[in-house]
């Protein structure tokens, strides 16, 4: 709470430095002064930078994100539009990464020091080395442009069908997903490897267990806390990541509201998807604190 | 795995070296145009192909690799000066309020992704490769920080810290000549791995305009320049994307050898 509060007032007094103002960068150079100042009272600049704020943050308590400059819809309205490509994108990348790197991590770690342990590690190591839109490009070359098995850039929309939806945010997706991927092996591998040397493995070995039975009954439970963690930082690359994914593609979502706005110099849709990332960012972060107690029933009278 | 630590770092010094050589020579003039040889594939006298402006690719990767290591170096030192301070300081007054001030601060920065604090800086400044730095720079403040704070914490506990503070050393003393020593080779290890994170991050922001701006020649720019072109000369995209590719891969080994070389203890459990 008080981090976002905190969170808010850096993001408006940060934008709101801006030079430039929205009015007269609206009307142009050659404005009448009373043209500037009733359009400036219009949209609400007139009034002290302070006041400016509560109104700002209480509309955001009440769900009412203020009215566009530029576009004079409800800013609410427009980012509620873009979060339908921008958040299934993430989920999307983030469920992905984790069926990939789930299986590759226990399977390294359970191979440890083995050929296919070796093969895992050096391939996440090229995957944390591989800038996602640059993967992004390559696979719209090889699927898009040479496969044609999926469209290169923009978005359909939900209203062509759930399926068609998916399929546009597909290739998206898997360059959204392919670092978090890498990270998140390399995370599961090691915190298994760490569990594995615990006293209670070797115990559910002693009572019988084969050591496959032991990993999947004891080992991957007790291994997932610091893999929950990453998981929780990650998203906040993530939706960086679909920011830069979204140029690639040329798909409507947040950030390229973001870039729109700011060229535009519509400074309340950039303060207020900003907000709304840092608000997520934190968000995800408690979710995954609560998490924790759900895998770890020792954590929960802490908490 | 003194393996990493060579193959580490014999990547890495290719790309300096490609960047300090730029100074004084290039194949070509990086940003002479020739239209007539535009979009030439790899050949004998354009050793990486040229551009739609007919400029030669590898000029302008070495030219761009001193952007991209000049942004993630100074970045770092950005990170390091101020957050190597700050965790001394916070683990020195462990528990007090500046700790839990410095702290909480910390988590409000990575609230932010680097990403973001780079749109909103570009809002206030414009793009540009000083306000990539900067935003890179502040995103690498808090894992110093941290990471600092981490090992200072332990090495609080210590009898040869005990000795110092019974010799009348102040906190700040103690922390200067005693406790960063002891931290340097985990500052060095995060540094290298915040450097190439860096040059992730600054490519990034170069690709979607936010970094250098021309005629600065950028391996993210390069990039944003081809990916129009990318189904007639997918060398263009496919250059700069393997120079990014193989000096964060140097990086990142050569981070992991560091790590193992400097602390045998941590061999056991490499990330």
């Amino acid at each position: 709470m008080i981090s976002l509060t905190v969170a808010s007032l850096v993001i408006f007094f940060v934008v709101e430095v801006a030079p430039g103002d929205p009015a007269s960068f609206m009307l142009g150079v050659n404005a009448q002064p009373d043209t500037l100042a009733a359009l400036r009272s219009e949209l609400g600049l007139d009034v002290p930078k302070i006041q400016r704020y509560f109104v700002w943050v209480g509309g955001l308590l009440s769900g009412d994100f203020g009215t566009s400059y530029t576009y004079r819809t409800p800013v609410s309205e427009m980012i509620a539009a873009r979060m339908w490509v921008s958040l299934p994108l993430a989920l999307y990348a983030l469920a992905l990464s984790t069926l990939i790197a789930f299986p590759a991590g226990i399977y390294a770690a359970s191979r440890r020091g083995e050929a296919g342990d070796i093969g895992v590690m050096g391939a996440t190591q090229l995957g944390v080395a591989v800038p996602n839109f640059w993967f992004a490009m390559m696979l719209v070359l090889i699927f898009a442009i040479n496969l044609r098995w999926f469209a290169a850039g923009g978005f359909v929309g939900w209203d062509e069908g759930f399926w068609a939806g998916m399929h546009a945010l597909t290739l998206p997706a898997i360059a959204l997903a392919l670092p978090q991927a890498a990270i998140l092996a390399r995370v599961m591998r090691s915190s298994l490897l760490d569990v594995l040397g615990e006293d209670f493995m070797r115990t559910a070995r002693a009572k019988g267990l084969s050591a496959r039975q032991a990993l999947w009954r004891h080992g991957l439970r007790n291994a997932l806390i610091p893999v929950l963690t990453i998981i929780g930082l990650q998203f906040s690359f993530l939706l960086a990541g679909s920011i830069i994914i979204e140029q690639v593609f040329y798909l409507p979502g947040l950030g390229r509201l973001v870039f729109q706005s700011i060229s535009a110099r519509d400074l309340i849709v950039v303060e207020s998807v900003v907000m709304l990332l840092v608000f997520s960012v934190i968000i995800v972060n408690f979710v995954v604190d609560l998490a924790y107690a759900a895998v770890d029933p020792r954590l929960r009278s802490r908490t | 795995m003194r393996r990493n630590l060579i193959i580490g770092g014999l990547l890495t010094a290719v790309f300096v070296l490609a960047a300090l050589i730029s100074f004084v020579w290039t194949p070509f003039d990086h940003a002479a145009l020739d239209i007539p040889n535009k979009l030439k594939t790899p050949n004998g006298t354009n050793l990486l192909g040229t551009d739609h402006f007919g400029r030669d690719i590898l000029s302008m990767i070495m030219v761009g690799a001193r952007t991209s290591i000049a942004v993630a170096l100074v970045a770092v030192g950005i990170g390091m000066g101020l957050g190597i301070p700050l965790g001394l300081w916070a683990a020195a007054r462990s528990g007090s309020w500046i700790d839990e001030l410095i702290m909480r601060g910390n988590d409000l920065v990575f609230a932010f992704p680097s990403l973001v604090i780079a749109i909103l800086i570009t809002a206030i400044f414009g793009a540009g490769a000083v306000n990539a730095i900067i935003a890179i720079g502040i995103f690498n403040i808090p894992v110093f920080a941290r990471i600092t704070r981490g090992g200072a914490l332990s090495l609080w506990q210590r009898e040869f810290i005990l000795a110092a503070r019974v010799a009348g050393k102040s906190a700040a003393r103690i922390s200067v000549e005693h406790i960063l020593p002891n931290v340097t080779n985990l500052l060095i290890v995060q540094g290298t791995i915040q450097f190439s994170l860096g040059i992730l991050a600054e490519a990034g922001l170069s690709y979607v305009g936010l970094g250098a701006q021309p005629p600065t020649p950028s391996w993210g720019r390069m990039l944003a320049d081809a990916q129009t072109l990318v189904s007639i000369s997918p060398h263009m995209a496919l250059m700069p994307g393997l120079a990014i590719i193989l000096t964060v891969l140097g990086l990142n080994l050569m981070g992991d050898g560091l790590r193992d070389y400097l602390d045998p203890r941590l061999r056991v459990a490499r990330l």
